[in-house]
């Protein structure tokens, strides 16, 4: 288990170093100098260059490359154009209250898409597994940006029950626990766990009917185990594979809430990168997006770790 | 030379057999909700192919005074946008931008990441652990981030968003093809191929590709739909298609501001890339069953 | 075309006598990856200094328990795989120097065991047997495909067009036969090839084989776990266990009296029909052991009854057992000066 782990780590170390050279390269591949966004436009020729020095911008690629992966390990990704203020400290505010939607949505999405999923798995082919899974696919088809403007018109404009934008009273900072914060949860988490619901429940409904279908269920059954028990059995043989997809999906939560933050104007990392789009902000962009997918590659090797720890037939290849 | 014949087989009718297409064009055709989403979706990218042909508005006329009139406001079926423009033609001229941005990006994806996959998957070693580590790293990125963050480091407009797509979709496609090759590659009929004296070349078009392309083809299918809603969500935070064009994710991002005056009016571009994501994802399922021979 | 034709029937260049094939010392150790790096940390001996001939139109046996590297030898000898030291002698040239692996593979075609995944499912029969003529130039590869689905007792008109999964177990392998013979090998290598056939199925194929080796003047090395199947078929046999040869000879001779106990325990759990023939040797107990890490000395002194110190230390040799010299064993019982304790009294009777 542990010579598993040990070797999952030196594979993603290089994973990571991929990642952090793409996100480099992203003010990079942006078209024009990565200078103009930072100067003035009547600077001078000299003004430019000591600027262009100063940022780095002059020396070749990879020992740009070395000078900015230095710092950003040691916590520095520089500072945002826009604010001024260092990009980590804009980052981790703003990523706190990504993982508290994505947390919360996981919550939501991930009991019902378990129970909806193993239903349907369960009555295989019955007009249950039709309903489960027209509802899923329905789910895993909506563009959940658009959900979300629905509801707001639904459940604030219409209804006027709940708030559309924001995180509470305590702005992006102070998060609470009471009324008048959760109220301003509940809009974007649930619009964000419709795609999970989805594909967790199609996932599941695959795989347990798959396992229902195994002779070693009917050995079960045949000798003579009582049902309850038979279904802990198939519950334990659709655990590893289940969890992982569950895992990856946390992952994407994250990463994948930008469109939900927008739309809710939820103070997390999605809507910190739409506004760094929105001012060009190179180094606000860069930070956020390695950050993110950073957390996603963490994301995977956990799950990766977890599966094996709960798969026996994994540990021992 | 009198060989022994198979006793029990001389009975047999003497007959050609079908293809494995016709077979799968057969199942296909007795889907009764696959059958119903193909014509929607063939519908909709011809209402887009012949949009100034259906004698439609002008979809760039703004309008002051005709600003977002209701759903079947005289002249205007669906009303009009935030500008007074007619949402109907708005809406089908919109269907080519996004249908286009949404579906291109897989096409192309498929040929690239087909072809990195298979010469992985046959090659093997140092090629494969190249083409795959690389992709790796690509498929490190949740893809609505990986779209994003190329989007907004090119910019807006229609070409960086087909670039930023296919980029997202070719890490995916690759790893199946990969892997679909390589369990090929390891079939006996690769092997006794390969003694025949077939170069590779000849054995991977011959053997490896026919049997391969079906589930590539079926895993970039149920792509499309999440590269349409991702293509729409790239002009609805403003890195995709420019405005004043006609494109869901965009209108749906424009008319933000009407939702407290004429809501289903908002609603409606979302309601598009619903249908067609929709109907992408069920044609998909229904090709998934069509073309599985084992079932 | 017509050097085609030509090189196709190729004349017996080596004369009756030389060996259609030799093999010398061939050796096949896969790597195992393991650890932080991916470092290589063991090998599997598959094969391991085995060498044998096969003379013009006989039939070899290999038989031996699974692992044994039957397998390996056969993909070693077509060239599916590559050699990591030992050579091929194909009718007097050496692989590599006289001629190179495209014109062995000519002259040496395989049949799997799984008939079914031996088929690309995405080819018609008819495609499938042409494709080797076809890739080497032939003017109609389809032409040769239909003679050879009649000689194998397939009906072109009904067959040709049809796809793999039409046809039952027993008509694949006669495709895959009739794709083996497309290139006019001279020897054919089967491995397991009837072995998951039905036993009537499989009774009715191995007649076909016989037939076509007669008809085409073909040699055979067949390969089979099944020791009934070898007897019917094979002129010479040979016994593998853990990557190295322990026994060949006359197939008659060594199934009259086998000279190494590993083929004793082999043969002795073979089923047989008469109750005169009852088994005296105690079967195999356990599975063979792991390749990686194969015993010194004889391999099998770990599961032989017969073991003593001496075969842990000394690995015996091949040698020629009583009167028949074409009868070889490696035991230390049958060398009377190896200083085994049963070995004078073995070469005494």
């Amino acid at each position: 288990m542990f010579a598993y782990l040990i070797r999952r780590l030196v594979y993603v170390l290089p994973v990571a170093i991929g990642v952090s050279i793409i996100c480099f390269l992203l003010v990079h591949i942006a078209p024009g100098d990565p200078l103009t966004a930072i100067m003035p436009v009547d600077a001078t020729q000299e003004e430019q260059a000591a600027m262009r020095s100063a940022y780095g911008l002059d020396k070749p690629l990879p020992v740009q490359y070395a000078i900015w992966i230095g710092k950003a390990v040691t916590g520095d990704l520089g500072k945002s154009i826009a604010t001024g203020r260092p990009v980590a400290q804009e980052v981790f505010s703003a990523v706190k209250n990504s993982l508290l939607l994505a947390f919360t949505a996981s919550v939501i999405a991930f009991p019902i898409g378990l129970l909806l999923g193993f239903i349907a798995g369960y009555y295989r082919d019955t007009i249950i597994d039709r309903l489960v899974t027209a509802c899923a696919i329905t789910g895993v088809s909506v563009p959940n940006y658009w959900l979300g403007i629905v509801f707001v018109i639904v459940f604030s404009v219409q209804l006027g029950w709940l708030p559309s934008m924001g995180a509470g009273p305590g702005g992006s900072g102070q998060w609470a626990w009471d009324y008048a914060h959760i109220r301003h949860l509940i809009l974007p988490s649930v619009t964000l766990a419709v795609v999970p619901i989805g594909i967790v429940a199609r996932t599941v409904r695959a795989l347990v009917g798959d396992i229902f279908s195994m002779d070693f269920v009917q050995a079960l059954y045949a000798k003579g185990m009582r049902h309850g028990d038979v279904l802990r059995h198939v519950i334990r043989n659709a655990a590893p594979t289940a969890l992982s997809v569950m895992g990856l999906q946390l992952g994407y939560l994250l990463g994948g809430s930008i469109l939900i933050e927008t739309v809710f104007n939820w103070p997390g990392s999605g809507f910190l990168l739409s506004n760094a789009i929105f001012q060009r902000d190179l180094p606000l962009l860069q930070g956020t997006i390695l950050v993110l997918a950073l957390f996603f590659v963490s994301m995977n090797l956990i799950v990766d770790v977890a599966q094996a720890a709960i798969d026996p037939r994994i540990k021992r290849s | 030379m009198t060989a022994i014949a198979d006793t029990a087989e001389v009975s047999e009718p003497v007959r050609k057999a079908p293809g494995y297409w016709a077979g799968v064009l057969k199942r296909f055709s007795k889907d009764p909700v696959a059958v119903t989403c193909t014509v929607i979706v063939v519908l909709l990218i011809l209402a887009a192919i012949f949009a100034p042909y259906l004698g439609l508005n002008d979809p760039y006329k703004a309008s002051m005074i005709n600003r977002l009139k209701p759903i079947g406001y005289p002249g205007f079926p669906l009303g009009t946008d935030e500008q007074g423009r007619d949402m109907l033609a708005r809406l089908i001229y919109g269907g080519r931008l996004t249908l286009f941005v949404g579906l291109v990006p897989v096409v192309l994806a498929f040929f690239i990441g087909s072809t990195l996959g298979l010469v992985a998957g046959y090659v093997g070693g140092w090629v494969n652990t190249m083409i795959m580590r690389t992709v790796d790293v690509f498929f490190a990125f949740p893809s609505v981030l990986l779209a994003i963050a190329i989007s907004s480091a090119l910019g807006a407009g229609i070409v960086n968003s087909l670039v930023s797509l296919t980029i997202v979709f070719i890490p995916p496609i690759a790893r199946v093809a990969e892997s679909a090759t390589a369990s090929v590659r390891s079939l006996d009929y690769i092997d006794a191929a390969r003694a025949t004296g077939g170069s590779a070349l000849t054995i991977i078009r011959v053997h490896v590709i026919g049997n391969v392309l079906g589930p590539i083809f079926v895993y970039a299918t149920s792509l499309t739909s999440v590269c349409m809603i991702l293509a729409a969500g790239l002009s609805f935070l403003g890195i995709g298609v420019r405005p004043p064009e006609p494109e869901w994710g965009l209108m749906l991002n424009t008319l933000r501001t009407a939702i407290y005056i004429n809501p289903w009016i908002a609603a409606l571009p979302g309601m598009m890339i619903f249908i067609t994501s929709l109907c992408l994802n069920l044609l998909s399922d229904g090709l998934r069953s069509a073309m599985n021979v084992k079932d | 075309m017509s050097k085609t034709e030509a090189s196709l029937s190729t004349a017996d260049r080596g004369g009756p006598h030389q060996p259609l094939i030799i093999a010398k010392d061939l050796k096949k150790h896969f790597p195992i990856r393991s650890g932080l790096l991916n470092r290589k940390t063991a090998t599997v001996h598959a094969v391991d200094g085995v060498s044998f001939e096969v003379h013009k139109g006989e039939t070899l046996g290999i038989v031996g328990e699974s692992g044994c590297g039957k397998s390996t030898t056969a993909r070693l000898l077509i060239g599916l795989i590559e050699l990591d030291e030992g050579s091929i002698i194909f009718d007097g040239d050496a692989l590599g120097a006289d001629i190179k692996l495209k014109e062995l593979r000519r002259g040496v075609q395989m049949v799997f065991q799984d008939s079914y995944a031996s088929l690309n499912p995405r080819l018609t029969i008819v495609d499938s047997i042409a494709f080797g003529p076809k890739i080497h130039g032939h003017a109609d590869p389809s032409g040769v495909a239909r003679d050879l689905m009649e000689k194998v007792g397939l009906d072109p008109e009904r067959f040709a067009e049809r796809y793999p999964h039409e046809l039952s177990g027993g008509q694949r392998q006669r495709v895959n036969i009739a794709r083996a013979l497309a290139l006019s090998p001279r020897l054919v290598i089967l491995d397991e090839a009837v072995s998951a056939l039905d036993k009537s199925v499989e009774a009715q194929v191995l007649n076909l084989l016989n037939d076509l080796k007669e008809e085409l003047g073909l040699t055979y090395v067949f390969i089979s776990h099944d020791l009934n199947v070898v007897r019917y078929i094979s002129d010479r046999v040979l016994v593998m266990y853990l990557g190295e040869v322990v026994e060949i000879g006359p197939a008659e001779t060594i199934y009259a009296k086998q000279a190494h106990p590993y083929t004793a325990s082999l043969f002795a759990a073979m089923p047989s029909m008469d109750p005169d023939h009852r088994t005296e040797e105690p079967p195999l107990a356990g599975d063979p052991p792991n390749p990686i890490d194969p015993p010194t000395g004889c391999r099998f002194h770990t599961r032989c009854r017969f073991a003593e110190d001496i075969c842990a230390q000394k690995k015996p040799k091949l040698s020629v057992i009583g009167d028949v010299p074409e009868h070889l064993a490696a035991c230390h019982i049958q060398d009377p000066a190896s200083g085994h304790s049963q070995a004078l009294k073995e070469a005494a009777e």
